[in-house]
Parts: C-alpha cells; sequence; structure tokens
C-alpha cells in the first residue's frame, strides 16, 4: 500500500503507542497536520511551541510515557528549545517533531528554515534529519528507542516538507531488538562483585545515608528503593528531582537536601561516613562548594549513565545499571547482612530533626499571607494522590518543603535547567495523563506571565488543572539574593501586584479566576476550586514579599555554612 | 626496530591521551564530536579522520586530547554516549604507536638544494612537487621526528609553508608493562 511519508509518520507514532501529541501546525509541517485528522492520536492545540514542549514533559513525568511535541521549522523549531534543555537536563524522554523546509532548499537561507538539528546537538541524546522516505518508520522507532531507554532525554526528528510528501509504500517499523544501533547499548545489570562489596560497605558504615535522586523515579525503582531502605535501616534523602520517590512520613526519611534542603538532610550529608547516590548527580545544588562536601564520605555511586561516575565526586565503588535493579540487588545482598549498630547516628539525626525543623512564622492580623503556610493548606485539603507540578523559584522550594510527598510521581517540577514558566504547561500535560487525578500548579506570578496562555489551550481542550498563584508582586527568589547578597539593592525585580490582574486574565481564558488576600479565606477557596471539574482554576494567593526560603546554603558556600530560619539562629 | 619515545612535541605537551575512535558513517558525526569536545571545554589537539578499513559503514577518528583539560576517563564517557559513537580505544602515548604526515613548499634556490637534499634524505623526507624556485617535500613519521624536520625547514628556508595531517595511532604491539 503506497502511502504518503506523512501518512507514514502518523502511522510510525501510532506504532509506538502514541496516544496524545501536543503541537501547533506551520508552512512545513503542514502535511504532516492532514493524516491527524484521521488518527486515532489525540492533539492538542497549543498556543506556543514552548508549551506543546512542557506539556509533553508534564506528561512523561507523570506517566513514565515519552511525551510527544509536534511543531514547525524555523520559529517553531526554536521556541521548543527551551524545554529540549529542560529534558536534557531533567531526563525525560521527550519526542520532538520538527518540520523543515524540503530537501533541496536546506542550505539556502530559505523562509522558515533553520538549523534545527545543529541548535539541538547538545541538548538531545541524539537526532535525525530525515533525507529518505522510506526511513520513517526506522527513525521514528529508534527515536523512541532511545528516548526511553538507559538514561532517559529528549531526541529530535527533523522532517523536511518534500519527505512528508512523497509516495512510499508502508513497511512495519522495526522491533526495538531489531535497530541497528551499534554504538548504543545502555547497561541494566550492576555487576555483581561491586553490588556485593557496596552492600558490605553498606553494613558497616556507621554514619550512612541513601542519596536519592530522579534516576530512581525514572527507573520505576520507589518499590526497591524502600526495600533497601527498611532492609538496612539507612536514613533516606530524596533530592528535588526524587521528592515522592520515598514517603516524607517515612521514619527513615530525612527529606530533601540541597541549597534549600532542610537542616537535617544536609548535615546528614556532610557527616556521613558513607553516601550510596541511588540516580544522583552530585549537582552543585545539592553539593554545595564542592570542596567542602561530605568530607568524611565514602562515596558508592549507582548510575546508567557512566559518564556520572567520577564526573563530580569520585567513587569509591561506582556501579553502572538501571537505578532500580541495582537497588533490588543491594537489598536482596544486603537481606543476609548484619549491619552495624547506628544508634549514636539516629540519635544525632533526631537531634538535628527537633532543633532545627522546617519552620515559617505564621501570619499576623493585617499581614500578607505566608506562602509556606498556602502550601500547607492546599496539601491538607487536596486529595493525597494530588499531582503537584511547580515553575521555578521560591514557590518551587516552598512546594518542594512543605508538601508531604507520600508516592512517587506526585511532583514534578523543573530541576536541573530551572526553567521559569514550567508549571501552567507542565500541569497540563500532566493532567493530560492523568485525568483522573487532581493536578495542582503552584507557580510565581513571575513564571505564571511566562506561559499562562496555555490556560487557553487547557479551558479549550477540556484540561481542567488548578492554579495557585503565589503572588508576591516580585521575582522572589532573585529578590531574596538582592537582600541578602546585595544589600537590599532591589535590582529589576518588582512585578507590579495588580497588573495583570490574574482574576480577569484567567477568566478571559475561561478559567474561574480567585483571588485570596486573608488566611481565613485560604481553605474556602482552595475547596471551591478542588471542586471545580470542568474548567481550569487560577487562585491568586497574595503572599508576603519579604519571606524568603530557609535553610539555605548561600551559592558557593560549604553545606557546613547552612543558613537556618532566623528564629534558629545562636541568640535567637 | 625499537622507535624512540615519541609522546611529547611542541605539539602536544606532557599529558596528552590518544583516542581511536570507531564511528558510524552518518552525517553530522563530526560535528557531533567536535560539538561535544568543545562544550564540554576539551581541547583536542588534533583530529584525523578516514573511512575505516574493516567495514565501510564506519569511520575511524584519531583524537589527539589534552589530558589535562578534563579527566579522560569522562572525555571517554561523554564521547561513549554518543549514538554514532561505536567503540573508542584509550591509549597513553607510551601504548601507542603513533605517525604523521608532513607536506611543506619551500623556497630554494639552485645553490641550497644539495643542502635540503642533505636533510631530507638524513631525515627520510622526498620531493612530491617542484618548480624553479620551490619544493614541496613529504615527509611521514612520528610526531616527534616530523617536529625536528619542522623546525629545521623553518629555520633554514623562507618563507616556508607547512601543512601537517595530525597524528594517527595504532595500539603498540609490545606495550610498557
Amino acid at each position: 500500500m503506497k502511502i504518503t511519508g506523512a501518512q507514514s509518520l502518523i502511522k510510525s507514532l501510532e506504532a509506538q503507542g502514541v496516544e496524545v501529541i501536543f503541537g501547533l501546525p506551520g508552512g512545513a509541517i503542514l502535511p504532516v497536520y492532514d493524516p491527524i485528522i484521521d488518527s486515532t492520536i489525540r492533539h492538542i492545540l497549543v498556543r506556543h511551541e514552548q508549551g506543546a514542549g512542557h506539556m509533553a514533559e508534564g506528561y512523561a513525568q507523570a506517566t513514565g510515557r515519552p511525551g510527544v511535541a509536534l511543531v514547525t521549522s524555523g520559529p517553531g523549531a526554536t521556541n521548543i528549545v527551551t524545554p529540549i534543555s529542560n529534558a536534557y537536563m531533567d531526563s525525560i524522554p521527550l519526542v520532538v517533531i520538527t518540520g523543515q523546509v524540503p530537501t533541496a532548499a536546506i542550505g539556502t537561507d530559505a523562509f522558515q528554515e533553520c538549523d534545527i538539528t545543529g541548535i539541538t546537538q547538545g541538548i538531545t541524546k541524539h537526532n535525525w534529519l530525515i533525507t529518505d522516505v522510506a526511513d520513517i518508520p526506522t527513525v521514528i522507532a529508534e527515536a523512541f528507542y532511545v528516548a526511553t531507554t538507559g538514561r532517559p532525554g529528549p531526541v529530535l526528528v527533523d522532517f523536511p516538507k518534500d519527505i512528508a510528501q512523497t509516495e512510499v509504500e508502508w513497511v512495519d517499523p522495526p522491533s526495538f531488538d531489531e535497530l541497528d544501533l551499534p554504538g548504543y547499548k545502555p547497561q541494566l545489570d550492576g555487576d555483581a562483585e561491586l553490588i556485593e562489596a557496596a552492600a558490605q560497605m553498606m553494613a558497616t558504615a556507621e554514619r550512612p545515608v541513601l542519596y536519592v535522586g530522579g534516576g530512581i523515579l525514572k527507573a520505576r525503582g520507589a518499590g526497591a528503593l524502600r526495600t533497601l531502605a527498611e532492609t538496612t535501616g539507612i536514613p533516606v534523602v530524596t533530592t528535588l528531582m526524587a521528592r515522592g520517590a520515598f514517603p516524607d512520613s517515612h521514619e527513615l526519611c530525612l527529606g530533601m537536601p540541597g541549597m534549600h534542603g532542610n537542616y537535617t538532610a544536609i548535615t546528614a550529608m556532610q557527616e556521613a561516613d558513607l553516601l550510596v547516590s541511588l540516580g544522583a548527580r552530585f549537582d552543585d545544588r545539592v553539593t554545595g562548594k564542592l570542596d567542602g562536601f561530605a568530607p568524611k564520605a565514602q562515596i558508592i555511586h549507582v548510575d546508567i549513565d557512566p559518564a556520572e561516575l567520577n564526573k563530580v565526586r569520585r567513587a569509591d565503588i561506582g556501579i553502572v545499571g538501571d537505578a532500580r535493579r541495582v537497588t533490588e540487588a543491594l537489598a536482596t545482598v544486603s537481606a543476609s547482612k548484619t549491619q552495624t549498630d547506628r544508634s549514636a547516628w539516629w540519635a544525632q539525626l533526631s537531634e538535628w530533626q527537633e532543633r532545627y525543623p522546617l519552620t515559617f512564622e505564621p501570619a499576623e492580623e493585617g499581614q500578607a499571607l505566608k506562602p509556606q503556610a498556602v502550601i500547607e493548606a492546599l496539601a491538607a485539603h487536596s486529595p493525597a494522590d494530588t499531582i503537584v507540578v511547580a515553575g521555578v523559584g521560591q514557590h518551587q522550594m516552598w512546594a518542594a518543603q512543605h508538601w508531604s510527598y507520600e508516592t512517587p510521581y506526585t511532583w514534578i517540577n523543573s530541576g536541573g535547567a530551572g526553567t521559569m514558566g514550567f508549571a501552567v504547561p507542565g500541569a497540563i500535560g500532566a493532567k493530560v495523563g492523568e485525568p483522573g487525578r487532581t493536578v495542582w500548579g503552584i507557580d510565581g506570578d513571575g513564571c505564571f506571565q511566562m506561559t499562562a496562555q496555555e490556560l487557553v489551550t487547557a479551558r479549550v481542550e477540556g484540561i481542567p488543572v488548578k492554579i495557585a498563584i503565589l503572588n508576591n508582586s516580585y521575582l522572589g527568589m532573585v529578590r531574596q539574593w538582592q537582600e541578602m547578597f546585595y544589600e537590599e539593592r532591589y535590582s529589576e525585580v518588582y512585578l507590579t501586584p495588580d497588573v495583570p490582574n490574574f482574576v480577569m486574565l484567567a477568566e478571559a481564558m475561561g478559567c474561574v479566576g480567585i483571588r485570596v488576600d486573608r488566611p481565613e479565606d485560604v481553605i474556602p477557596a482552595i475547596e471551591r476550586a478542588n471542586a471545580i471539574n470542568d474548567r481550569p482554576v487560577v487562585i491568586d494567593f497574595r503572599t508576603d514579599a519579604s519571606e524568603k526560603v530557609f535553610p539555605m546554603v548561600p551559592a558557593g558556600a560549604s553545606n557546613s555554612d547552612v543558613v537556618v530560619h532566623p528564629t534558629q539562629r545562636e541568640g535567637a | 626496530m625499537a622507535e624512540p619515545f615519541s609522546g611529547t612535541t611542541e605539539h602536544t605537551p606532557v599529558s596528552h591521551h590518544i583516542l581511536s575512535v570507531l564511528v558510524e558513517n552518518k552525517s553530522g558525526v563530526l560535528s557531533r564530536i567536535a560539538g561535544l569536545f568543545s562544550r564540554r571545554g576539551f581541547n583536542i589537539f588534533s583530529l584525523a579522520v578516514a573511512p575505516a578499513a574493516e567495514d565501510q559503514r564506519f569511520s575511524r577518528l584519531t583524537i589527539v586530547v589534552d589530558a589535562e583539560s578534563a579527566p579522560i576517563a569522562q572525555v571517554v564517557g561523554q564521547l561513549n554516549k554518543l549514538i554514532n559513537v561505536v567503540e573508542i580505544n584509550d591509549m597513553r602515548p607510551d601504548e601507542a604507536t603513533e605517525r604523521e604526515l608532513l607536506l611543506a613548499t619551500v623556497s630554494v634556490g639552485e645553490e641550497g638544494r644539495a643542502a635540503l637534499l642533505n636533510s631530507m634524505a638524513h631525515a627520510g623526507a622526498s620531493i612530491v612537487d617542484f618548480s624553479a624556485n620551490s619544493v614541496t617535500v613529504s615527509l611521514s613519521g612520528t610526531p616527534a621526528a616530523v617536529d625536528a624536520f619542522e623546525r629545521h625547514l623553518e629555520a633554514n628556508y623562507a618563507p616556508v609553508e607547512v601543512q601537517r595531517t595530525g597524528r594517527v595511532a595504532l595500539p603498540r604491539l609490545n606495550p610498557p608493562a
């Protein structure tokens, strides 16, 4: 049967099990949009290509399935570069298909031409320019295979217009096993001898910590992690990318480490004699000043990406493998080992937890809302399986700190890239993937204004997300740094509280808009929002601009010099 | 015949490694490798590319890398992540047999020719082109030998136009213990 290249592309996507595409048509990709009408795949028409990319990411993070975005050439392609970079930093399986000018026009500076494979070379696992219509099923299969296996990540397929219009005999795509990729062989199982040595090192460690990163979630390894922690009794810290991988309420959980982690998690890593890194990468936001990081700790580093081992911190035992499989193997081997008595370690940890809990001062009569209190109210009055999607900044840190994450894939954010504007489209994508669950986007007023227009998409496509704006009328995290490190010289961070009018803006986009100024109105507003399921809701929470995120390890400082909340400091 | 230590020349400081990299012959593969080196801050001293003898689907790159710009394991690890990179053989200078080709055009009149031919004979160079006032010579040898010959030409003839290929390498058959 002869079909067009465009039809072949859509059939190839269907063959990979794609259910939904986030996209926006344009000239070069126009032929591909015709067979979409006849496809089983749902297409969600975004208002900006960046929105398509972040929606695909939110979908992937919530479901574990690859997110797919479809855009045109030139500006369509460059508009999705930020999401691709975001997916690269956070190892999100993302398949981006870009239209390209006809093959004969490539290299001539044709209308809406740009070298998107060149531009994205450094921020994709791999990319392809299709030059032969017969290659489509194989290239799409390769793209999905590369995006979803090993260390997941973004891939891009550039698709010239003439290829889309050329007829070809349809051939079923090869299975993943049949692909010819001689340079790509992810190693899944860890080396048995190294696992034995690691389990022995763990059993004898007096002050060990399981340092758990986003890789454990990518590997669907939360269950294995719990088994390992409970088998060994070793405390767990979950990084910003791993929140939810281990229940915050678990007695072995120390919470989040890093620049805005809690005192106990940060200090436990600092004082540890062994860090067992499972799918984490010693990011600078976790280590602080590297020279001063965990000076007494031996390191066991488990990662599916061999290049992560010894990249930042030398590993005493480096194990290449899938985080779930290696964690399972460590748990199995550990089951027959006797763990060292760690009562002194636990006494120390408990002392820190009692002395330095996460804290904030409640609002006094007539004061603006405390952002931390808003997050705690949201958590307390939303369903237990609510998915939280954050933007980037103070609100993100408070949402990571003050929401108790009990199950995997309930916390989604932009970690490595720190992409402001992620929350609204990210939440939309998560809701598309998990339509039966409540999805709260927690956003700042700065972030919200970067991608808010996607709420139009949400309304029109019937995707009832809820967005909580913590509106302090500032670029809050930048303001915090200017207050602390630039002598309160506030430069270009004030956004004005009332322009735009967020309630009117929300309603103009077909959403319900609610404004909350007083503490007593917080819970009723949340309950009202949670009861609305036929359209998106935006709540404009007016919060205290002077609130800062604590604890904080100042940039460039050692984790030993963590700055705690003012009420917990010496003499306070 | 034992060959002299050929690792360090004026073009490559002490700490370099030679990476022999087998890659798929796909469009953009060189750009992917060059881009990786530049964005990760790895320095390349030389790069030579040719079709792989064993299989037409592949090419072999010989990359001389500054091992001080980054740990060599990190360079190898990141290179290995490129989908088109099939295999990397990492050699220290004392583990490799290296060769490089030089072409040089020198201005030389009738009176200087005998001296030039004499020095060429010593170095093992040959004439590949000539005109009334110039000669193009070629020399293949160890990087150190090529360095020495290049220095000799620059000291004695002007102007000199020199082109070098960058080195290619294979593992030594009897590497040091």
